[in-house]
């Protein structure tokens, strides 16, 4: 290492940068989980201050509970987030080896239309999404809401694994069909364990909006069954009276399942990179 | 068993000829090295063989049998790649194995292949080891054990050296070349070195700007090279050529000479030069001679010799090893 990278003033004040954005990035957050532990009373006397005993309390928590459904929200945010995962990683996984991969005509212009996505937001076709989606019977499915996901989601998981992909030997996939495998082998035993790294990053940058998003639930499936968490924290923000202990306890716990799945995926990532060397 | 022949094949990526009808016969057994600068289309042939790209037109038999619609791995070939090509997250073991368990071969038959495989290239240790563990020595010899126990009719090797440092060359040359004496497989190569090709080769194929300019032993191109080509492209330093007008009585367009078949003197000769660079390998002494009528000259000495930089010196070619080619470029004087 050389020395302007490894002295002391240098590295302490990396460290105090990274340090602040570390304390600004998680600010909202802690806020949310300390409060959702205290009384209505005490988030507003003293919001910023850590529950002790008299303010303690797991009302919030408990009104979440009782509420029936809320179980039910959870198993859906879950299904759509997941189903929508895995049909973006595969059909992206696809589509990216085939643009990479085969030489056809309009290659080029298929990968541009597929990644034209990244700059047109899809919620600028939300009146004609919904439209087809009662023509085709399947508002308040989940279902309508993996479809949707599903397209929002490939256009950069494409882009992103196209980029990866040309990196990879040629050689690597010629030796693979001179050893018998077939395309579809060789794309699932040689091609996707070497792009890892690439398909956790795109997990990861798919998972959260969706896992997140308010908008296409409350148009499209709003109805009590296919309610998501992020709908369903929604009951207890009224138009007069918001019950914060409930918002924020279930906002806290959604934050959960996404702390597992990125867990999951980071992990992938950071073994993919040390198993690396392709060459 | 693993014979070879090629008719007519042409290919064509877009409106670019790169191959522009190769015929070739490979006997059983042979050991064939494409040769050529690059981009003579060398490795797009051995492509074509192997069917990893298919040839616009023209036959590829192997065996007899005529392949051209066969996938690469129903063609009773093998190939070895200039990158090693491995599969990174497999072990040596799995990397040899992948393509026989593909097959549906029974795990003892593979087993016993891998083994046999293992020994012969001494990879007894590295089983286990992924690649990026290994050296790139030994990634070739993984690469080539990989090769060696699918048991092919045919060996394709795509520049199999041009990735390793001088030393190993050498020493994987020599187990290539013992391999070969071992199997009796028929193997193509590839390469643009011409000493790799003297060196393995039974029959060279010289290859440029996507035809076979000739084909013969090694001892045939460097005896008789059909044209100025394959007579600048074997060899090492490359032959003189001179112009046949800046002789005296003579009447061929280009006249050749070998640097190993002109002779120096400090006293008198045909051509007179001073010395450019000299070069002193211990064995022998390159010389570069500005000559006043003929050019630059390149000379190569035999044993150590004292000459320098701005020496003046005579250099004297060997009459009977002149080669002659005619405007064309063809040789026009069969020898010996």
């Amino acid at each position: 290492m050389n020395k302007t990278s490894s002295s002391l003033p240098r590295s302490i004040a990396a460290h105090a940068i990274l340090a602040t954005y570390t304390v600004i990035a998680l600010f909202p957050v802690v806020i949310i989980i300390i409060n959702s532990f205290k009384s209505r009373k005490a988030i507003f006397r003293s919001p910023l201050s850590l529950p002790d005993e008299s303010s303690f309390s797991l009302i919030g928590y408990e009104t979440v509970l009782k509420q029936g459904d809320f179980f039910l929200y959870f198993q859906n945010s879950l299904i759509v987030t997941v189903a929508s995962l895995a049909f973006v990683l595969l059909f992206g996984a696809m589509a990216a080896f085939a643009l990479s991969e085969y030489r056809f005509r309009g290659n080029m212009l298929m990968g541009l239309y597929l990644a034209l996505g990244i700059m047109i937001p899809i919620r600028l076709g939300t009146v004609a999404i919904l439209k087809l989606m009662v023509a085709g019977g399947l508002v308040n499915t989940l279902t309508a809401l993996v479809l949707v996901y599903t397209a929002q989601g490939l256009p950069l998981a494409i882009f992103i694994l196209s980029e990866f992909m040309r990196q990879l030997s040629a050689d690597l996939k010629d030796a693979g069909r001179i050893d018998g495998l077939s395309e579809y082998r060789i794309f699932i035993r040689l091609v996707l364990p070497l792009v890892r790294p690439a398909m956790a990053t795109v997990a990861v940058f798919t998972m959260i909006p969706i896992w997140n998003d308010l908008w296409f639930p409350l148009i499209l499936a709003p109805a009590e069954e296919t309610k998501t968490i992020t709908l369903g924290a929604q009951v207890f923000i009224g138009q007069f009276v918001t019950n914060w202990n409930a918002v924020l306890a279930a906002l806290s716990l959604a934050i959960l399942p996404v702390l597992v799945l990125y867990v999951i995926f980071s992990r992938q990532l950071i073994r993919g990179i040390t198993a690396g060397a392709v060459k | 068993m693993g014979s070879l022949k090629l008719e007519n094949i042409r290919k064509s990526f877009g409106n670019v000829e790169v191959l522009k009808g190769i015929d070739l016969e490979v006997d059983d057994g042979e050991f064939v090295i494409f040769v050529g600068p690059s981009g003579c289309g060398k490795s797009t042939l051995l492509r074509v063989i192997a069917g990893l790209e298919e040839a616009t037109s023209g036959a590829v038999n192997i065996d007899g049998t005529a392949v051209n619609h066969l996938p690469p791995s129903k063609r009773a070939i093998s190939m070895v790649f200039q990158t090693y090509a491995l599969y990174p997250h497999l072990t040596v073991r799995n990397n040899m194995a992948l393509g026989l368990k593909q097959t549906g071969m029974a795990k003892s038959d593979v087993e016993q292949r891998v083994a046999k495989a293992t020994a012969m290239l001494s990879l007894q240790d590295y089983l286990e080891r992924h690649p990026a563990e290994l050296s790139g020595g030994q990634r070739q010899r993984v690469a080539i054990g990989r090769a060696v126990v699918r048991e092919p009719e045919l060996f394709l090797f795509d520049e199999p050296l041009s990735n390793l440092d001088a030393a190993l060359r050498v020493n994987t040359r020599l187990e290539i070349a013992r391999l070969h004496r071992e199997l009796r497989t028929t193997m193509v190569y590839v390469t643009h070195d011409q000493v790799e090709a003297m060196t393995l080769a039974d029959k060279i194929v010289v290859m440029n700007a996507g035809v076979v300019e000739q084909v013969g032993s090694p001892m045939e191109l460097y005896n008789r090279p059909a044209n100025l080509f394959v007579a600048g492209f074997i060899g090492s330093p490359q032959m003189n050529f001179i112009e046949g007008q800046k002789l005296n009585g003579e009447e061929a367009s280009t006249i050749g000479i070998r640097p190993e078949h002109i002779s120096v003197d400090t006293a008198n000769g045909d051509w007179s030069g001073t010395v450019l660079h000299a070069e002193h390998l211990g064995a022998d002494t390159v010389l570069y001679l500005e000559c006043e009528n003929v050019g630059l000259l390149t000379v190569r000495l035999f044993g150590q010799h004292d000459y320098n930089a701005d020496d003046r010196l005579f250099a004297t070619a060997q009459k009977e090893q002149l080669f002659r080619f005619n405007a064309d470029g063809k040789s026009i004087s069969p020898r010996r």
